[in-house]
């Protein structure tokens, strides 16, 4: 049932990219994104894609479960694809009915899907390989210089954290929670809309009272740990760069050089 | 007839790496009017094995049959099966929603389609009978104790009328007084309705006093199905399920160990009492 849902949606298995620096990865993910939309031309997408095929291939991370993230986008990609494709002016393709295709059209929805398609499986190794954990503990280390313009970064990442440790202890409840009252003959799944929305009352009242007893009792426990904030709170496990990290940052480097200058030798159009 | 099961098997994370068993190949008759205590670790699919009897979870393989037809029938009504096999699960807290424990008691038999009256009607008796006291009835469920929540709770698939009632871990997180209270509940609803009950627990001892028939499940499966007394006769197995004989029948085996001629078999408080004072007289 709700069980199936995965969020956080962390990968579990040892790969090089697993042992990576969050940071390197939060910091190669943003350069990703940047690089594609930076990039105009088709031989920059070459670059694009062969670099992370050779992430995924790196990662150990099944290419199935790449692909499930697009799962979700796949309406928006394929409306996007079909405006780009109908409605750009230009040079007449062909027709289908009454709309034109146009070279353009067709250039440009290509273009636009492969962006996104790339953007969201570029995003989904950064998740597949990072826990949450690691990653929330990663951009508190890289905010870290706004705290000096008052940010509370510290506060910022430790809610996040706490968060993303609710989701599956509320998802469970949650499940608990419904089997609960279908023992009692209560369903979710009938009716108008008004009858759902009524029916939602059976079990998000209990969960509501779970969440807030949860959330008390972990304040009371992090009380009693002597919780002050962050200032002078160390970590059992403080991020430190290693070797494989810097790698990692080079080879970066060298991917933004030869994703821009490979952007601009072959022009998109001419490979159509 | 009542309840088969027929070579159930379920397992979590459907296809995926993370595939558990939880369920391997159980076959069980729960006839009419039986008192059956279900006993297991904690995971050992017993709370799992529960949830399949009332439709909640459907087996990967294998079949239910509730008075000779198949529950997962396309015509047949899960809604209605829900009503005949009551199943109060752990924790109150996960049903209980209403402004008051009157209103909140309504939902199930509500819920089933009956009238207004009827359901008034049935949610008045079921608090009579789990014995909550008349002032607790239109408090907010949640300013209860927590052996009152565990009655309003058992209270309100009472209501329901079920043929057979599914107590999940009735006495987790109760003290002794509570235990016993909910236990003796138990017993007196079976006697008085004649219901057919299954209470999981991980406790010998709680069951030991009440059951007809203990159902020991180890990792998915059944090992042992029988009577109380020949149950306990297993005791090393029981022990290396990390599971332990009622202290009565540890205190006999030590009684034995120590010279005594006394019966190892007895598994009742009542029982040992006698059986002690029997020896002691001669």
């Amino acid at each position: 049932m709700i069980r199936d849902i995965t969020l956080g949606q962390y990968y579990q298995t040892d790969s090089i990219v697993h042992r990576l620096d969050p940071r390197v990865k939060i910091a190669a993910t943003l350069i990703f994104i940047c690089s594609l939309f930076v990039v105009e031309q088709a031989a920059g997408y070459v670059v694009a894609v062969l670099f992370l095929a050779a992430a995924i291939k790196l990662s150990h991370v099944p290419f199935r479960f790449m692909i499930r993230g697009m799962r979700a986008i796949l309406f928006l990609l394929l409306i996007t694809f079909f405006f780009n494709l109908f409605l750009t002016p230009g040079e007449a393709a062909f027709q289908v009915w009454k709309l034109t295709v146009t070279k353009e059209g067709i250039a440009l929805a290509v273009k636009m899907a492969v962006r996104l398609s790339l953007l969201i499986v570029g995003s989904s190794v950064m998740t597949l390989t990072t826990t949450p954990n690691n990653l929330t503990d990663g951009l508190e280390k890289m905010l870290r210089p706004l705290q000096k313009c008052k940010v509370p970064v510290h506060e910022v990442a430790m809610m996040m954290s706490i968060a993303l440790r609710f989701i599956p202890i509320l998802l469970e409840e949650t499940d608990k929670i419904m089997k609960a009252q279908m023992a009692r003959g209560a369903s979710f799944d009938e009716g108008n809309l008004i009858q759902k929305a009524k029916s939602m009352v059976p079990l998000l009242v209990p969960l509501f009272i779970s969440a807030f007893r949860r959330a008390n009792d972990l304040a009371m426990a992090m009380e009693a740990r002597c919780y002050r904030g962050g200032e002078g709170r160390t970590k059992m496990k403080p991020l430190q760069y290693k070797g494989r990290d810097y790698a990692a940052y080079l080879i970066l480097a060298v991917y933004l050089a030869l994703c821009i200058v490979a952007g601009r030798i072959v022009p998109w159009g001419s490979i159509l | 007839m009542a309840l088969i099961l027929d070579h159930v098997t379920y397992e979590y994370g459907n296809g995926t790496e993370l595939t558990v068993r939880a369920l391997n190949d159980v076959s069980l008759v729960i006839p009419d009017g039986q008192f059956i205590g279900l006993i297991g670790h904690t995971g050992s699919g017993k709370s799992t094995l529960v949830q399949h009897l009332n439709g909640l979870l459907t087996p990967t393989s294998g079949h239910i049959y509730y008075n000779g037809e198949d529950i997962h029938d396309r015509d047949f009504s899960k809604k209605k099966l829900r009503g005949r096999v009551g199943l109060v699960f752990q924790y109150p807290e996960h049903q209980l929603f209403e402004t008051d424990v009157f209103t909140d008691v309504c939902f199930g038999p509500k819920n089933l389609g009956l009238d207004k009256k009827e359901v008034q009607l049935r949610a008045f008796q079921a608090l009579k009978q789990v014995g909550l006291p008349d002032d607790c009835f239109y408090q907010p469920p949640f300013d209860l104790s927590g052996g009152q929540k565990r009655r309003a709770a058992i209270a309100g698939v009472l209501a329901m009328k079920p043929e057979v009632l599914v107590l999940d871990e009735p006495t987790a997180g109760l003290d002794p007084k509570g235990r016993d209270e909910i236990l003796d509940l138990v017993s007196s609803l079976r006697d008085e309705n004649g219901m057919t009950v299954i209470l999981v627990s991980h406790s010998m001892d709680d069951v030991a006093e009440y059951v007809d028939r203990i159902v020991v499940m180890d990792r998915g499966g059944v090992c042992f199905d029988d009577t109380p007394k020949e149950v306990f006769s297993h005791k090393e197995e029981l022990e290396g399920m990390g599971l332990s004989a009622p202290q009565v029948t540890d205190i006999m085996h030590a009684l034995k160990k120590a010279g005594w001629s006394v019966d190892t078999t007895v598994t009742t408080l009542e029982e040992t009492k006698r059986e002690i004072l029997k020896r002691l007289a001669r």
